[in-house]
């Protein structure tokens, strides 16, 4: 079945099987291994990528229900691979075995966007927003990405310091 | 200084930006097969037939392998050779591979492996320690047993008894990236591997055992693993012989990696133990004598859980001086997924077995949970004072062939001699404790988190309380470092040095995220004083350093990074001979720092040294090798000296836990934890976040179950539950103990991987105590402490029955 989508800005067309998994056709049909299968049970998280902006688990949406969609892959989430949330990735060391990074960068990407966008959580106090960038709302919306060697301080500490400068951030109240 | 910089793992930009490649990630060569095994859907009994018809015709199957089709070894077992590839006339356990599939794709060979048909006569299965105990049902002949002192005598005299058991159960690796290898034919029958592998000379030796070839014709390379846990020390075996062997008669390049539920279908993982304790305590609080009877359910095969059963041995005193002790350990076979190394590898379990006896007296000797601990603890002691060795006679040292010495399950040992001195503080196993440094540790933790309030807080909240519980408790680590078999204890490196100073590192270790890869070249450069950019770090591949150990036990900076430190100075002191002569000064005056180099006068870039030495026709290649000193260790009589050093660890834990559910939160955790002189303060206050988080998750949220015909129920993350971000303490305060490692490590670091897992069991504690607020009795929890078995424990603590 014929499909055409844009992934990190170049138009991709293939003739895929209809069962192939978005994360497969990235991995196996376009050769951008950075989105990682972890699980393939949208469990995990490392095959987080961006569809029009919004994150998903790649490995549970089939690659030709994205026909025309604008796919982002951590391959794609900075020109030259330095974005401010990829260096605080760097700075904060907020990786060991590297392999759901890929998938906490795209979600955390995500996530400030929902929460600038005024999108609650299941923590949020109000659903009427706005909303800042908190521990407890950190800690909730990136639940979905395990870090088997549970480096999330370092994680956690990547995404406040940029979420601090994008889209506010608040001290949770001890 | 390049060492004890806190730079960030050497492969962040490559992660960051997706680009640091995985096995699954490696282009593969056209026309490259991929594997799945078909796996037993029952948990003991004999195949009859099976029938592979369906198999074979199903769309993109190029072959299919059964065990009459392996040319030469059908073994993948680390140890005793009981482990086939592919199951022979029986089965042992619910998910083992009977047979294998070759075909064009992945989900064309997983489509194909669900297609046969096995008929089966089925036997009993044992699955429980209940099972295997009462079919005596175990590997060795018998229990193993450390005795020391009389502690029959010292507990019946003693002025308190407790008695009691605990039961802890297993624990998944799930490495985010799962096992994978990758095998590609070359010329003259050799075969290249790319394993996602802890021991790629393991997989060396089983892959050229299976092709019957010399371990010469066979080369693996392991890049980087997405975790390891101790999860790939073993348990890569069968996916990189399967690919080899597939890969030779098909002479196409061929894959496998596991799908996430085959992968916690087939492969081992942490032992569950159960631990009977019976222990004398005097007035005072002071241990007089314990005894322990640890029961492991080892799975089907022995894989390593002998010297997993013996690390739980040596790790049940703990941080505790035990003047009468026993400890029998029991290592049973059950129809269950052959369980292996993990994270600690026993050393967890018989320390949780101590910790609970700690926890069990305080309650009843009605002490804090601190001061029964330090009033037991070891004495510290400066360093020196040790008796002089005598060099142990040499040993006949007869090896059984295809012995893979490689592995932590050989059966071979060197027994040396290292007696404790006349009247020395000895461990269980007559080892000296002479690094003690848990009463400093201890002091600066209990203030530096306020312990003293926070308990009285605790207690003043549960007086106040009946539905949500507090709970607070503090527990030390005492761990052994060395691999306890002896002669694991070496590592080899290679280093170049090119003509314009960079340079190539090479050395036995695996990166698997621990930071591993960093720290040696950290070590690497601060010996040729240039920056640590300079220093390339090249794949572990067992064609430039070969016989390696397993990157494992903690060991691998240890290791690796004083083999390197012994190739760079071979190099770097062929340079300075070299400069010292052309300027006629002493090579002990030549100066590397900076990257820059200075002889008597002179100045030269590190560059423009390496070339005159190049020029100078200096060789700028050298190997390096290092074995650790001191060690000898019997494990059958449990006498030696098995580790090289002790690292060291305390931690309080403060939990939250509603009554009506058992539901509960850990609140907050402080640590302080020693790493010697630190090579990477921020890698190692990952690995010690890291690991806590780790071992919290083993003893609360991390919970396998098997039904009753030993199908393991919890083979995703929808049922098996990995801590989250959410799970982090809300509050973390983690610091590193400002102190050198008395041995000489390489620049008197310690070993960081292991240790902090166990800081972990302070959370279960917490637990325990907060569930103790809730009634008279003491609630022997177990774990994992689930919402259910905090529930139980509470009606156990209340009295009631549920």
């Amino acid at each position: 079945m014929k499909t055409s989508f844009t992934v990190n800005g170049t138009p991709c067309s293939l003739d895929l099987d209809p069962r192939v998994t978005l994360l497969d056709a990235l991995r196996d049909h376009l050769d951008l291994t950075g989105s990682k299968k972890g699980c393939d049970h949208g469990q995990c998280g490392a095959c987080t990528v961006l569809v029009d902006g919004r994150r998903i688990n790649a490995c549970l949406s089939l690659a030709v229900m994205h026909d025309g969609d604008q796919i982002t892959t951590v391959e794609g989430l900075s020109e030259n691979g330095r974005s401010p949330l990829q260096s605080a990735f760097v700075r904060h060391d907020g990786m060991q075995c590297g392999y759901c990074t890929p998938g906490q960068l795209c979600s955390a990407t995500a996530v400030m966007s929902e929460i600038a966008d005024g999108w609650p959580s299941h923590v949020s106090d109000t659903l009427a927003g706005p909303y800042a960038m908190t521990r407890e709302e950190l800690a909730e919306r990136m639940s979905g990405n395990i870090c088997r060697c549970s480096c999330y301080p370092g994680i956690n500490a990547a995404i406040l310091e940029i979420a601090e400068e994008d889209v506010g951030y608040a001290e949770a109240a001890e | 200084m390049s060492v004890a910089k806190p730079l960030p793992h050497d492969s962040a930009r490559l992660h960051v930006t997706g680009a640091a490649r995985y096995v699954d990630d490696m282009p593969v060569p056209a026309g490259c097969l991929h594997l799945a095994f078909g796996l037993s859907e029952f948990a003991c009994g004999d195949i009859l037939s099976m029938d592979l018809e369906a198999v074979r015709a199903a769309p993109g199957v190029v072959m299919v392998l059964t065990a009459a089709d392996l040319p030469f070894a059908n073994d993948v077992s680390p140890s005793a050779h009981d482990e086939p590839l592919l199951a022979v006339d029986r089965v042992d356990y619910l998910g083992q591979p009977l047979f294998a599939v070759v075909a064009t794709s992945h989900v064309a060979a997983r489509r194909a492996a669900r297609l046969g048909r096995i008929a089966h006569k089925a036997r009993p299965a044992l699955l429980t320690i209940e099972a295997a105990l009462a079919a005596n049902s175990r590997f060795e002949d018998g229990p193993r047993i450390y005795t020391m002192g009389d502690p029959a005598g010292a507990i019946d005299g003693a002025d308190h008894q407790v008695t009691g058991r605990i039961d802890m159960g297993g624990q998944e690796h799930f490495y985010l990236e799962g096992q994978a290898a990758l095998a590609l034919p070359q010329e003259a029958g050799d075969m290249h591997v790319i394993s996602s592998t802890q021991h790629p000379t393991e997989i060396q030796h089983k892959v050229a055992e299976a092709l019957g070839v010399p371990m010469h014709g066979v080369r693996v390379e392991t890049r980087r693993m997405g975790g390891g846990f101790g999860g790939k020390e073993s348990q890569g075996n069968a996916l990189a012989v399967a690919c080899a062997v597939a890969a030779r008669a098909t002479g196409r390049a061929c894959k496998m990696r596991y799908d996430r539920d085959d992968d916690m279908v087939i492969t081992g993982k942490r032992h569950d133990f159960r631990i009977d304790y019976r222990a004398g305590f005097d007035a005072g609080g002071r241990i007089v004598g314990v005894e322990f009877v640890q029961y492991a359910r080892c799975g089907w095969a022995q894989d390593l859980s002998l010297p997993v059963a013996d690390r739980a041995m040596l790790h049940s005193d703990n941080a505790y001086r035990l003047p009468n002790v026993r400890i029998e350990s029991h290592r049973l076979k059950t129809n269950t997924q052959s369980a292996t190394a993990f994270r600690g590898f026993g050393g967890p379990q018989g320390m949780l077995g101590i910790e609970r006896v700690m926890d069990h007296a305080a309650r009843v000797l009605g002490l804090d949970g601190v001061e029964i601990r330090r009033r037991n603890y070891y004495d510290e002691r400066v360093e020196g004072g040790s008796a002089p060795r005598p060099a142990a006679a040499p040993r006949d040292i007869s090896v059984p062939k295809n012995e893979d010495l490689a592995s932590r399950g050989a059966e071979v040992s060197e027994p040396g001699d290292a007696a404790a001195p006349e009247g020395a503080q000895v461990t269980p196993y007559g080892m000296e404790v002479r690094d003690f440094i848990l009463h400093g540790m201890t002091r600066q933790l209990l203030e530096s988190c306020d312990y003293a309030a926070r308990r009285a807080a605790v207690d003043d909240w549960n007086a106040r309380n009946a539905t949500i519980k507090r709970g607070i408790a503090f527990s030390p680590v005492k761990f052994g470092i060395s691999f306890t078999l002896t002669h694991l204890n070496q590592a080899g490196a290679l280093v170049h040095v090119y003509q314009d100073g960079s340079v190539h590192l090479n050395h036995g270790g695996t990166e698997m995220g621990q930071g591993l890869f960093r720290k040696v070249a950290q070590v690497a450069a601060q010996r040729f004083g240039i920056a640590p950019e300079d220093v390339r770090i090249t794949a572990t591949d067992t064609a430039k350093v070969p016989n390696t150990s397993a990157t494992a036990a903690s060991s691998g900076s240890d290791l690796n990074g004083m083999a390197v430190q012994a190739a760079c100075d071979i190099i770097r002191d062929r340079m300075a001979a070299h400069l010292a002569e052309q300027h006629q000064a002493a090579p002990g005056d030549v100066r590397f720092e900076g990257g820059r180099v200075y002889v008597g006068g002179a100045e030269y870039s590190f560059a423009e040294a390496a070339q005159m030495a190049y020029v100078g026709r200096v060789s700028l290649s050298a190997t390096g090798f290092y074995k650790t000193p001191g060690l000898a260790w019997d494990r059958i009589e449990g006498r030696g000296r098995p580790f090289f050093y002790f690292a060291y660890g305390a931690a309080v834990s403060e939990v939250a836990v509603d009554t009506r559910t058992g539901e509960n939160r850990i609140l907050r955790a402080d640590i302080l934890h020693d790493a010697g002189a630190s090579l990477n303060p921020a890698i190692d206050i990952g690995q010690v976040e890291g690991g806590y988080v780790q071992g919290a998750g083993w003893l609360t949220t991390e919970e396998l179950v098997w039904d009753d015909a030993g199908r393991l129920r919890t083979h995703a993350p929808s049922t098996y539950k990995i801590p989250a971000c959410s799970d982090r303490p809300d509050v973390f305060n983690v610091a590193l103990w400002d102190g050198a490692n008395p041995e000489a490590t390489v620049y008197r670091s310690k070993a960081v991987g292991e240790p902090p897992f166990m800081l972990g069991i302070s959370a279960f504690l917490a637990l325990s105590d907060a569930v103790a607020a809730c009634g008279p009795a003491y609630p022997a929890l177990n774990a994992p402490a689930t919402p259910e078995e905090i529930w139980r424990a509470i009606a156990r603590a209340r009295g009631e029955a549920r």
